[in-house]
């Protein structure tokens, strides 16, 4: 786990600031921005992925069975995945407290 | 056995690094550095030199392209000027808070305007806090050791970072001078090849140059900082190492009958040649005088400069630049910084001179001492003076 | 409906090379872009980023989105650290010093990076015959900083440095044609691409990368913060640019033009327009003058491709 940059001394950075940990950015959530969720229904699903090649954040993923959801941890809920989702499997609701 | 050759000094400039093996050359031609960057594409193009030579479309991309192939791993050269120098400033932060141990020879030029090739030390100034290691040669000779010690320096892990070697355009650049060359093994044996330690490469997937916010740029800046002071140690032991090796001696501050000179005079580049002549003369006239002559200017040796002048009670400092509206030449400047909290200290006199090419001749050196005694004992109403300016 | 090519999951790598964690605008049509181009360079790849939208949103220290070596320097540079690059690895490999095998080399930048301040250093990069692959991302506008006008940017829309007001439409200069002016340089590969289009999009990528020499690919990245438009439109936006001939797509392969998809009728730039708010205040006058363009240039396009060249 990459050290949070608060707690980070001049010490603790790499020749020339270099990041050694590839990817390491999937540490970092981005779901707390959203305001509104994917719901799957996996009944109206036919499994062709174009939520999966749409999504900007590469959220989507499916599961053993083929459907797919999104996770998130990292979901920013543009609601991308639903628009284009033609048999209509994913609707966009409301993130309440 | 090393062979002693008559040669321009931008020609040596160019076999040096073809001896120091440099990976990729990627260059703009500009006066005074063109026969720096014709005789490396010479040498490429005869097989003489096993070099990807870019010639790029601007002395901005000359900078980027040397920072993307030494990220790559590979030993880098290139050659500027003046308004070439201006053109890289930004780019050289970046070689330096990258840590990428570009090395690159600048044949010092004023600024425009007006346009003037001819040779001063402006350029240099506006890039003096690059970050970069900055070292000044006064010869031929001078030149070709601190290329070859510039990789060893820029490239030692302990550093990484790029090197500067100024010369002074036309007055050092274009003259023929017999200049020593080590041979190819010497060389080979003495900088080892160029191994960055995390490269680009798909091996080990890194990211170079990730953003910096606030919370985390000056921790950024501080290792930065801490690194070039480090590299003073590793350039004096590379200038011992060279002079075990080529017999040949370097320091950052090199002083010439300064010793019991109760007057002295600091010069940077090659006016420290022609002012040594009006030393020799004013000795010989029983004058109590001496020459300083400041070789590192990055990192800037404070323990050198304060121990170098200490017993003399006035220090004449020439600057080939001008700082607009401010205290006078930077060199000056920074040698009153380095003084002030000192017990013991010469009275600092400054003199701007040089600016554009004019030429500052023996005789020209000894009316500066002089002028400075004066200053010295009687005080000015200026902060400096311009030498040699027709009122 | 779309003749979509459905069953992605099944055509292309799940790995992802641009890891999620990045810091894009919600409904980011160029972080989908380069997540796209991204599977489709595959881990063989070393990318050069200019600065903006894309460097800062995907490498803010001590964090990385790249699981492929990156290198950010400067904005208008990206070509020539390219370039070095480029020629350090063919030394390198040539000396014995790494071993010898097929590294792509990728530039990225913003239509600003490109059209506007690094276009010398792409011009060098294209005339020196680098063998490297340039991605232009193109929000049409200097999205990073705030939405200011590019010469990329779109005639008629409202940036905040070319706003629309009582006596301005807005953008009063046509969008500079950068991929004509990287055809003009006679490379080898030159295309357009859209990730509303993402299969067409990774296949240009890779045949972007494929070219020896360098290749050119312009990508129409929807920006839902500038354009002023709702973030899960980001694909149908990009797909109306296409269907309305506003930008179509197309390849430039060794001079040769081929319209990629062709449409016997475009629809109307309105479906395009009215989506967004940055076209909002336009009024029907200077609509009609930007349908006839588009309409001229899709058919000039047309007549290029149908002859086959340049």
């Amino acid at each position: 786990m990459t050290k949070p940059e608060g707690e980070l001394t001049w010490r603790d950075l790499e020749i020339g600031s270099i990041v050694t940990e590839a990817g390491n950015a999937s540490q970092y959530q981005t779901g707390d921005w959203r305001s509104e969720r994917p719901i799957f229904d996996n009944n109206k699903c036919i499994k062709c992925g174009l939520c999966y090649i749409f999504c900007p954040e590469g959220c989507i993923g499916q599961n053993a069975e083929g459907y797919f959801d999104a996770d998130l941890f990292y979901c920013k809920g543009c609601g991308i995945c639903a628009r284009e989702c033609w048999p209509k499997a994913i609707s966009m609701v409301p993130e309440e407290e | 056995m090393a062979k002693r050759v008559g040669i321009e000094v931008s020609l040596a400039i160019a076999e040096a690094a073809k001896l120091a093996r440099a990976d990729v050359v990627a260059a703009y031609p500009i006066t005074p550095q063109t026969h720096i960057v014709e005789h490396l594409a010479k040498l490429v193009a005869d097989g003489e030199m096993d070099t990807q030579y870019i010639p790029v479309e601007s002395e901005h991309s000359a900078m980027s392209a040397c920072l993307g192939a030494s990220a790559a791993g590979a030993r880098t050269f290139t050659a500027t000027a003046g308004q070439g120098l201006e053109l890289m400033h930004e780019v050289m932060y970046v070689a330096s808070s990258m840590q990428l141990p570009v090395v690159m020879t600048v044949v010092n030029r004023a600024l425009s305007a007006p346009l003037s090739v001819w040779g001063d030390h402006s350029d240099v100034m506006a890039v003096r806090d690059t970050g970069w290691i900055q070292i000044f040669a006064e010869n031929g000779q001078e030149t070709v050791d601190n290329v070859l010690c510039a990789f060893r320096i820029g490239e030692d892990r302990r550093v990484l970072l790029p090197v500067m070697i100024h010369l002074d355009g036309f007055y050092l650049s274009h003259v023929i001078e017999p200049v020593l060359f080590p041979e190819q093994s010497q060389v080979d044996k003495f900088i080892p090849p160029y191994q960055h330690p995390m490269p680009l490469h798909p091996d080990r997937p890194v990211t170079m140059g990730a953003f910096g916010p606030p919370i985390i740029y000056a921790e950024t800046k501080k290792a930065q900082e801490v690194n070039l002071e480090a590299s003073k140690e590793v350039i004096l032991q590379c200038w011992d190492e060279f002079g075990k090796t080529f017999k040949r001696y370097y320091s950052p501050v090199e002083s010439y009958h300064s010793e019991k000179a109760k007057v002295l005079l600091l010069t940077m580049g090659s006016f420290g040649e022609t002012a040594m002549t009006a030393i020799d003369k004013m000795r010989g006239e029983g004058r109590e005088v001496g020459l300083i002559r400041l070789r590192l200017w990055r990192p800037f040796p404070f323990k050198e400069i304060r121990q170098a002048v200490k017993n003399a009670e006035a220090l004449i400092v020439l600057d080939r630049a001008l700082s607009f509206g401010g205290p006078g030449g930077p060199v000056c400047s920074e040698i009153k910084a380095a003084l002030y909290g000192e017990d013991k200290k010469p009275k600092v006199i400054g003199f701007v001179g040089g600016l554009g090419g004019r030429d500052i001749t023996p005789a020209g050196f000894e009316e500066i001492i002089n002028r400075g005694i004066e200053i010295s004992q009687k005080g000015s109403e200026n902060e400096f003076e311009i030498f040699g300016v027709r009122e | 409906m779309e003749n979509y090519s459905v069953y992605v999951p099944r055509l292309v790598t799940k790995r992802e090379n641009f890891a999620p964690g990045h810091r894009a605008c919600i409904g980011c049509g160029e972080a989908l872009a380069v997540r796209l181009a991204c599977k489709a360079l595959g881990q063989k790849t070393i990318i050069v980023t200019a600065t903006g939208c894309i460097e800062i949103i995907s490498s803010q220290l001590p964090y990385t989105s790249w699981r492929v070596p990156w290198i950010h320097t400067l904005f208008e540079n990206t070509a020539a650290v390219a370039s070095g690059i480029e020629s350090g690895l063919k030394i390198l490999m040539k000396k014995g010093r790494i071993a010898q095998q097929e590294i792509t080399v990728v530039a990225m930048a913003g239509d600003g990076g490109t059209s506007d301040i690094g276009i010398q250093a792409l011009s060098g990069a294209l005339e020196r015959g680098h063998n490297f692959l340039y991605l232009c991302f193109d929000n049409e506008a200097y999205m990073n900083t705030g939405i200011q006008r590019s010469s990329a940017t779109p005639f008629g829309a409202s940036t905040t440095t070319s706003p629309a007001g009582k006596v301005s439409i807005g953008q009063v200069t046509w969008k500079k044609n950068m991929p004509a002016i990287a055809a003009a340089h006679n490379i080898p590969y030159v295309a357009t691409a859209c990730p509303s289009y993402p299969i067409d999009l990774m296949a240009k990528v890779e045949k972007g990368a494929a070219t020896p020499g360098p290749a050119y690919v312009h990508i129409l990245s929807v920006c839902p913060t500038g354009w002023r438009c709702a973030t899960d439109l980001t694909i149908r936006i990009g797909r109306l640019a296409v269907e309305t001939g506003i930008f179509p797509l197309y390849e430039v392969e060794n001079g040769k033009y081929r319209l990629n998809f062709d449409f016997p009728k475009l629809r109307p730039v309105t479906d395009y327009m009215k989506l967004q708010g940055r076209f909002r205040h336009l009024s029907e006058d200077v609509i009609n003058k930007i349908q006839q363009r588009v309409s001229a240039e899709y058919a000039e396009l047309k007549e290029k491709a149908s002859e086959g060249k340049g």
